[in-house]
């Protein structure tokens, strides 16, 4: 099992592939070379073909035309077993390992033939001697989940090389890393296809890490090529037009001054409340965030930011402290929330901010079905006058949606978000409070949405954002907290902010 | 690889009148064309098990359809019997629109006819329309309460609600033992306990013209209401948006908890009623008959109308029928009595089963008709 590390990187190559799901072309004459031991980008939007092109080429998919070379020679990949037994292998962007096993567990159990009785102590000498094959030492006998998310992450890629495999296929690896945890893998990777052992594929919408860490790239736009070559010699600007194309990407407001004197609209005080665990206590001490201010909370999820968003949206119970807008006790109920102009927006908002089998039209409704124009209560529901303010919006907003009565789950998750925020961000806005409102999304939806809660906040809503994108924050806030372990524990205007010194504390080195 | 269309609403799908008629036709006829495919598939299943026991198939659906609807007489049987069914099948519908499944239905009938027969007695004597509108407001309180609890603690105390209403049916039809055979005991009553005899004055009659009770009447403007509660107004609409996803009607601020207590106590103030209907037009009094087994086929009845309160007067009705037809099939064609049970379950399996057709067939469903580009 350990002679897959005596096998050197081999290069890869697909030759005019194409797939097609029914009348849908979503590959289409794709050709991407890979040589032996380099570091290759695949970059593109959601829904350009990327994972199609990967998922083809690890035989999760069969391509509908097109061949795939492994070291020059055509191989013919109908299942992943084949992919595997060629020595392809691919890191996911979630996690796959078993939380309650050691390291060691988790390496054993994944190969493939494994004894039905093992012998721990053998396994455990052949492993201790592969891992001094590696660059870096990892806990073998601890449980998984007590490793932070790059240990993790290391481990899924040493797995692969355990398994034998000199080709890798990597799905966003540093999205669940703190900045200081991406450059670690990253160099390790980069070390490792310098040194000839691993060939690398990497699926990434970063481009400083492209840039930092990549020898070659390819972007990919609904399906076909539209540019590659050297990465050193393509600046960011010409890579991001690559991916969209001419379609106009939003640009920020330019950000209005926050006057001085600009009320308070937000304060917490004192706040306690437990975490998910029970065991551990949420402790915010001093928070304000004032009108036309965006307030960043950055900090590695886990850290409590959940818990303080759900209580600030009254889904958790708190055990003391209390919670202000505009100088009144906020207990999140919806009369409050109506008068006060509070808006949240939580992360995933397919999951937590909409009804899924509920039509685009009742959902972007959510929030004033119970009012009538002059905001005053009623108590019946008219179907009409909801799907008209519906359309309004997803016109405003450029929703793309079969129709206003199609499930909103039919959507993608671009266009989900669109709504959600086209409901939550008319009217007047006092305060806003948004959870990793980008995730998961391509590329012009991320600008758009961006642009939209920078407008917000000129039109002088206070806005809460909390993120683990590090660049969102930056790019967005006029201050920035770090919450680590339930609580705030460093907080600096965006103009002194250093992305170092926030990776450190996020990490809890302070 | 989901974007759906590129351009605005409705100009993907080519003139948008035709194209919106279509499309909104599509959406409807997906509900009614599942239940029914699942409805005769059923049937099918069943024809199979009654081939087995030696019997022609084409001989019972003839009867079925005889015993069920074939004469004034058998109608009149059918409609009788679909009218417990309607408010039974409303006590599993209205939790259901929250997300609910709430199948002891039958706990609250029997509960709401022994306190409409305990209210008759306390109030004998009384006007026979404030008779009947006392004993009825005290059949609802007594379903309400009981399935009201079975709300709260789902929401309050995360007791799983499919498992608790059934264990608590359990306790209400032995709570309704012991009383009718303690304290609330008729000592005439010597076979079959039974509470004492209500005042004949407040018998509910038939409806004029007909040999159906009043119930049908209640049943079919208790779907009605049902019905406008629930799409028609904010507190429908908010029970929709929690039945749909519980964070997010959180987030909007909705008050969950009194919605779910509240949709739960309505429900189970039906089913009260519906045992009140019971003892007020049928019994005469309260004992072990009220529990027949309605609760039970309320659920069929709720999950084959896919909780709409208004599909549920239709298949209410079919339901009657079936169950009417049953004596007929047991004399003609000596089947076990329970067969018209093993129907029910098989319609009941097929109908959990097509619950994973929807949103998959391309012909009801506009969203997949038109491919990304």
């Amino acid at each position: 099992m350990l002679n897959g590390r005596e096998k050197k990187a081999v290069g890869v190559e697909t030759i005019g592939m194409t797939m097609r799901f029914g009348a849908f072309t979503a590959l289409d004459d794709v050709s991407l070379k890979v040589p032996a031991g380099s570091f290759h980008a695949l970059l593109g939007e959601n829904g350009a073909g990327k994972s199609t092109l990967v998922k083809c080429m690890m035989g999760f998919y069969r391509a509908t035309s097109g061949d795939m070379l492994v070291e020059g020679r055509e191989v013919k990949i109908a299942s992943p077993k084949d992919a595997s037994a060629l020595g392809l292998g691919m890191v996911y962007q979630h996690f796959t390992l078993v939380q309650s096993l050691t390291s060691a567990e988790n390496l054993v159990i994944s190969r493939e033939g494994v004894p039905r009785v093992i012998d721990w102590r053998k396994e455990r000498a052949d492993l201790a001697r592969f891992m001094e094959t590696m660059p870096f030492e990892l806990p073998l006998d601890v449980p998984v989940s007590t490793l932070a998310a790059g240990e993790k992450q290391k481990l899924e890629i040493v797995k692969q090389l355990y398994l034998g495999r000199s080709f890798l296929v990597l799905d966003e690896p540093t999205s669940v890393l703190t900045p200081g945890e991406a450059q670690e893998v990253l160099g390790f990777v980069r070390a490792m296809t310098v040194a000839g052992d691993v060939t690398v594929l990497m699926i990434s919408h970063k481009f400083p890490e492209v840039k930092a860490f990549a020898d070659d790239f390819t972007v990919l736009r609904k399906g076909k090529v539209t540019g590659t070559g050297r990465v050193a010699e393509h600046d960011r600007k010409v890579m991001a037009a690559m991916m969209i194309g001419d379609q106009p990407i939003a640009t920020l407001d330019s950000r209005a001054p926050v006057t001085r004197d600009a009320r308070p609209v937000l304060t917490v005080r004192t706040l306690k409340a437990p975490d998910r665990t029970g065991l551990k206590t949420i402790e915010i001490q001093d928070l304000s965030v004032r009108s036309g201010e965006i307030v960043g909370i950055a900090g590695i999820s886990g850290n409590g930011q959940k818990e303080f968003l759900e209580v600030l949206a009254g889904q958790r119970q708190r055990d003391a402290g209390e919670v202000l807008v505009k100088g009144a006790p906020y207990r999140a109920s919806r009369v409050e929330a109506q008068t006060l102009n509070v808006r949240f927006i939580p992360e995933e908002p397919l999951r937590n901010a909409c009804a899924p089998k509920m039509t685009v039209a009742e959902n972007m409704s959510f929030r004033n079905f119970d009012l009538d124009t002059s905001g005053k209560p009623v108590n019946w529901i008219n179907g009409r006058v909801i799907k008209a303010f519906a359309a309004g919006l997803v016109e405003q907003f450029k929703v793309k949606t079969a129709s206003l009565s199609s499930p909103i789950e039919s959507l993608s998750g671009g266009n989900v978000q669109r709504a959600v925020l086209a409901r939550e961000l008319t009217g007047d806005v006092d305060l806003l409070i948004v959870s990793n409102p980008c995730f998961g999304l391509d590329f012009s939806a991320v600008a758009e949405i961006r642009a939209r809660i920078m407008e917000a906040r000129n039109a002088g809503a206070a806005v809460l954002l909390m993120s683990e994108d590090l660049d969102e924050l930056l790019e967005l806030s006029d201050r920035i907290f770090v919450m680590s372990d339930g609580a705030l524990v460093y907080e600096t205007p965006i103009a002194m902010a250093s992305v170092q010194t926030i990776g450190e504390h996020m990490a809890g080195h302070h | 690889m989901t974007e759906i269309a590129s351009g605005p609403v409705a100009s993907t799908l080519g003139g948008p009148a035709l194209a919106g008629a279509l499309e909104w036709a599509a959406r409807r006829a997906e509900g009614l064309v599942i239940p029914l495919a699942a409805l005769i598939v059923g049937m099918a299943l069943f024809s199979i098990f009654i081939m087995l026991l030696g019997k022609s198939p084409a001989q019972l659906f003839d009867l079925m359809w005889r015993g069920g609807f074939g004469s004034w007489f058998s109608v009149q049987n059918t409609l009788s019997r679909a009218a417990p069914l309607l408010l039974a099948a409303l006590c599993v519908a209205l939790p259901a629109r929250l997300g609910l499944v709430v199948i002891g239905g039958e706990g609250a009938i029997v509960l709401g006819g022994v306190a409409a027969a305990a209210m008759a007695v306390l109030v004998q004597g009384a006007p026979a329309l404030i008779g009947v509108i006392l004993m009825g407001i005290a059949g609802a309180v007594a379903g309400g309460v009981w399935i009201g609890a079975v709300g709260a603690l789902r929401h309050y105390r995360a007791v799983n609600e499919t498992i608790s209403s059934l264990l608590m049916a359990y306790i209400a039809i032995a709570l309704m033992n012991h009383l009718v055979e303690g304290p609330l005991r008729d000592p005439a009553s010597l076979n079959k306990p039974s509470t004492h005899p209500m005042d004949p004055a407040f018998v509910v009659g038939a409806v004029p013209g007909m040999d159906v009770h009043w119930g049908l009447v209640a049943g079919i403007i208790a779907c009605v209401i049902s019905w406008i509660l629930i799409e028609k107004t904010r507190w429908g609409f908010a029970a929709r948006i929690a039945g749909g996803n519980v964070r997010a009607a959180q987030v909007q601020g909705l008050a969950v908890g009194p919605l779910i207590v509240g949709f739960c106590a309505l429900a189970g103030a039906f089913a009260g009623l519906a045992g009140m209907i019971e003892v007020a037009a049928v019994q005469g009094n309260a004992n072990a008959s009220l529990a027949s087994g309605y609760g039970y086929t309320g659920i069929l009845v709720a999950f084959l109308a896919r909780h709409n309160p208004l599909a549920i007067i239709p298949v209410a009705i079919l339901l009657g029928g079936i169950d009417a037809s049953g004596g007929l099939l047991q004399r003609r064609m000596d089947l076990p009595d329970a067969t018209v049970q093993v129907l029910q379950g098989m319609i009941f399996i097929v109908i959990l089963f097509s619950e994973t057709f929807y949103g998959r067939l391309r012909v009801f469903n506009p969203d997949l008709w038109k491919r990304p580009a």
